[in-house]
């Protein structure tokens, strides 16, 4: 199942320069392989195994995940500001299907 | 009770031999393992490998990081943590990635952080699954190639990962 209700929260003020944490989430089961349903059968794997994010184009944070990261994974990191620009993050799951959200990053 | 005592004694020589053997083993692999365990919980053969193909030819040294998990998890499906390593972040010295290891669940290897200087901190916060109680690792890369390690225990009172 692909990822839904991609988000990214930012600062509401924000400088050029400023060092902000960037706040992502996504609603995703991360099953994690080791479950078996109510017939005993096994349920296959299915998580969310990538995250990028990228400032303008530009990747700034990248990270790859197990099973062991939560249901609906949040993640946060930090960056500095280089100025105005838009943020993109794309979450990929086990089938390769990219789930993607920007959110502008507008200087005050 | 003098029953529970004696077994206890047994649990901790059979823990020191083993203990001895690890190092006399291999000096390499002992120096992780030398980072005292939060918690006494047994570390699985997957977490062994994967620190063991992680940390390489590197002697990762503690300090530096800093781990903000629970002391107690009540629900290890979402216990949340957020790493800090103490970096400059600039050109010349920076953490390059974060291992996040569990030396108790299925998948010993939770989850990997890339960072850069343009990330100007190095911290990340997220939410991982314990299985059950158990010392969770961080080793942090640092861009000249050192690595740092980090141990903290967790009491896990209802386990995670679909147990």
């Amino acid at each position: 199942m692909a990822a839904t209700n991609p988000r990214i929260k930012l600062p509401d003020i924000i400088k050029q320069g400023d060092v902000i944490e960037v706040k992502t989430l996504v609603r995703h089961e991360m099953e994690t392989g080791n479950r078996r349903d109510k017939n005993g059968k096994p349920i296959p794997r299915d998580i969310i195994n990538s995250f990028v994010a990228k400032f303008d184009g530009r990747e700034v944070f990248r990270a790859e995940f197990g099973p062991g990261i939560s249901a609906n994974p949040y993640l946060a990191f930090q960056m500095r500001v280089p100025g105005p620009g838009i943020i993109e993050v794309t979450w990929t799951d086990d089938d390769g299907v990219q789930t993607v959200a920007t959110a502008p990053l507008n200087i005050a | 009770m003098g029953h529970s005592i004696a077994l206890s004694i047994l649990n901790r020589r059979t823990f020191l031999t083993t203990a001895a053997a690890a190092v006399s083993l291999s000096p390499f692999i002992a120096r992780g393992d030398e980072v005292p365990s939060a918690l006494p919980s047994e570390r699985s053969a997957e977490f062994k490998e994967v620190f063991a193909k992680l940390v390489g030819n590197a002697a990762p040294v503690e300090g530096k990081i800093t781990v903000d998990l629970p002391e107690t998890a009540d629900n290890g499906n979402f216990v949340p943590i957020t790493i800090a390593v103490d970096s400059p972040m600039t050109e010349t010295d920076y953490v390059s990635a974060i291992h996040l290891l569990s030396t108790a669940n299925p998948h010993a290897h939770v989850a990997t952080f890339h960072l850069s200087p343009l990330n100007a901190v190095a911290r990340v916060q997220s939410r991982m699954r314990l299985a059950k109680t158990q010392d969770v690792i961080v080793l942090a890369v640092k861009s000249g190639g050192e690595m740092l390690i980090s141990t903290t225990g967790v009491k896990v009172l209802i386990g995670g990962c679909g147990i």
